[in-house]
């Protein structure tokens, strides 16, 4: 049964993906067969966070789960984030904090922060600093990573 | 390589009977990492990730039941109060991404020694449910660690669960690492003090070829707190019980020198570590008499 056949949901759409050698990564399903390149290939070792992704609704490293277990399953990447062109509330807080240098740890950066201001809308440093624990970003030095997300917990905040 | 994606638990224990060489995956937070780096290309993948069975816990008679596919960040979120010191070491486990992968019983499956759910379960006196088509065997977890990253389980058995005894008395973990988040420890220890029951419990990983229990400093301690009642009065306790714990913890360790730290240090950590969450278990059971009745 190898090489095989995978369908699953990305973004809201059903995709499916062939010759799939089961112990692929999804990160590598997404990137390179399904051409969605916004989720980063860094460290390949769930060390670096570039990859996170939403795997039935809990914030994983993609680069962690092989294909052949997210058959079926519900894929959110960072492009599921945006609606179209317009960026979401934290991807734009971001830029307005300058959160943003190289890049490469952004989108996992967005993705990680969008599972905490879902769970907590009003975190504090610690619980900032805990949840983003994951991400590395090798440029900023995180405090503007910090503030980019105490002004998205500020834009999104319910009411 | 094939991938096998059992339907139910009996599958699971009949595929992997069937293809004995089969590596079973749940989290994937270890083996994935072998898969990206080539450095592992087994025959065959034994997917028991989709297994509902083996997400769930069960507690009863003073126990609970993990099914093998309990996160960290189930324990976490759940279970805090019933197994504290699993809960503060699956804190310290990886980020939040790792957590709500990984699971207890890869991390057994796994059996690094510097594993961090290992010290609280062997402080805990848990065991192993390990099961095939031969049957059931439950493992005392004193039992299961043979060696580095290798384990008790034959080719054809799976682990089905881990039965840990809930808190009966204050419990702590201790960790030292270079951050805190994302380390594999340089060394950890766990203590459990089980109060009625005036038994001492006790783990430490990173220091020997297998997580180990510090038999001799549980006894001294178990000892010195029966002869001075304080069992009973929660008493602050006396500079040289603790220090005696500390220093008999420390020369369970057989640790090596490696990357992540020489073992003169790791030694002199567990010193500090035993003594420190030694305090901070006796203080929480001064203020709070209730753990003991």
């Amino acid at each position: 049964m190898d090489p095989v056949l995978i369908e699953l949901t990305v973004n809201g759409r059903s995709r499916t993906a062939e010759n799939v050698w089961a112990g692929e990564s999804l990160l590598y399903v997404l990137r390179e067969r399904l051409g969605l390149r916004g989720s980063k290939d860094a460290c390949e070792q769930g060390e670096c966070g570039s990859c996170s992704v939403y795997l039935d609704g809990e914030l994983v490293c993609a680069c962690l789960v092989s294909a052949g277990q997210a058959d079926g399953a519900e894929v959110v990447t960072v492009e599921g984030l945006s609606d179209g062109e317009a960026l979401h509330p934290i991807q734009q807080a971001y830029v307005s904090e300058g959160a943003v240098q190289c890049g490469f740890c952004t989108p996992g950066l967005i993705v990680a922060t969008h599972c905490l201001l879902d769970a907590n809308s009003d975190p504090s440093d610690a619980e900032i600093r805990e949840a983003l624990a994951g991400n590395l970003c090798r440029c900023t030095g995180y405090e503007k990573i910090v503030s980019a997300v105490r002004l998205a917990a500020t834009e999104t905040a319910p009411g | 390589m094939d991938y096998l994606r059992p339907r139910t638990w009996q599958d699971a224990v009949a595929l992997k009977t069937e293809n004995p060489a089969a590596v079973p995956i749940n989290g994937g937070t270890d083996l994935m990492v072998d898969l990206n780096f080539a450095r592992r290309r087994p025959a065959s993948l034994l997917d028991l990730s989709h297994l509902e069975v083996l997400k769930r816990w069960g507690k009863s008679n003073g126990t609970v039941e993990l099914g093998a596919g309990v996160t960290y960040t189930d324990v976490l979120e759940h279970l805090p109060g019933d197994l504290p010191a699993l809960a503060i070491a699956s804190r310290t486990v990886g980020s939040p991404q790792i957590r709500n992968r990984g699971t207890i019983g890869g991390n057994l499956a796994t059996a690094s020694p510097a594993g961090d759910a290992h010290p609280p379960l062997l402080a805990t006196g848990a065991t192993v449910r390990v099961e095939s088509m031969r049957g059931t065997r439950d493992v005392p977890i004193g039992r299961f660690f043979t060696g580095p990253k290798s384990n008790v389980l034959e080719p054809d058995e799976l682990i089905r669960s881990v039965l840990v005894p809930t808190a009966r008395g204050p419990q702590q973990f201790s960790k030292v690492g270079t951050r805190n988040a994302m380390v594999i420890a340089v060394v950890s220890f766990a203590l459990a003090l089980d109060v009625p029951g005036r038994h001492v419990g006790t783990g430490i990983g990173s220091a020997a070829p297998t997580p180990l229990e510090a038999a001799d400093a549980a006894a001294y301690l178990g000892q010195e707190l029966d002869r001075g009642g304080y069992w009973e009065a929660h008493r602050e306790l006396p500079a040289g019980i603790v220090e005696g714990f500390a220093e008999r913890v420390a020369a369970a360790a057989r640790p090596i020198d490696d990357v992540r730290g020489p073992a003169r240090y790791r030694v002199h950590a567990l010193r500090v570590m035993a003594r420190r969450t030694l305090r901070w278990a006796w203080s929480a059971l001064a203020t709070d008499g209730s753990c003991a009745h």
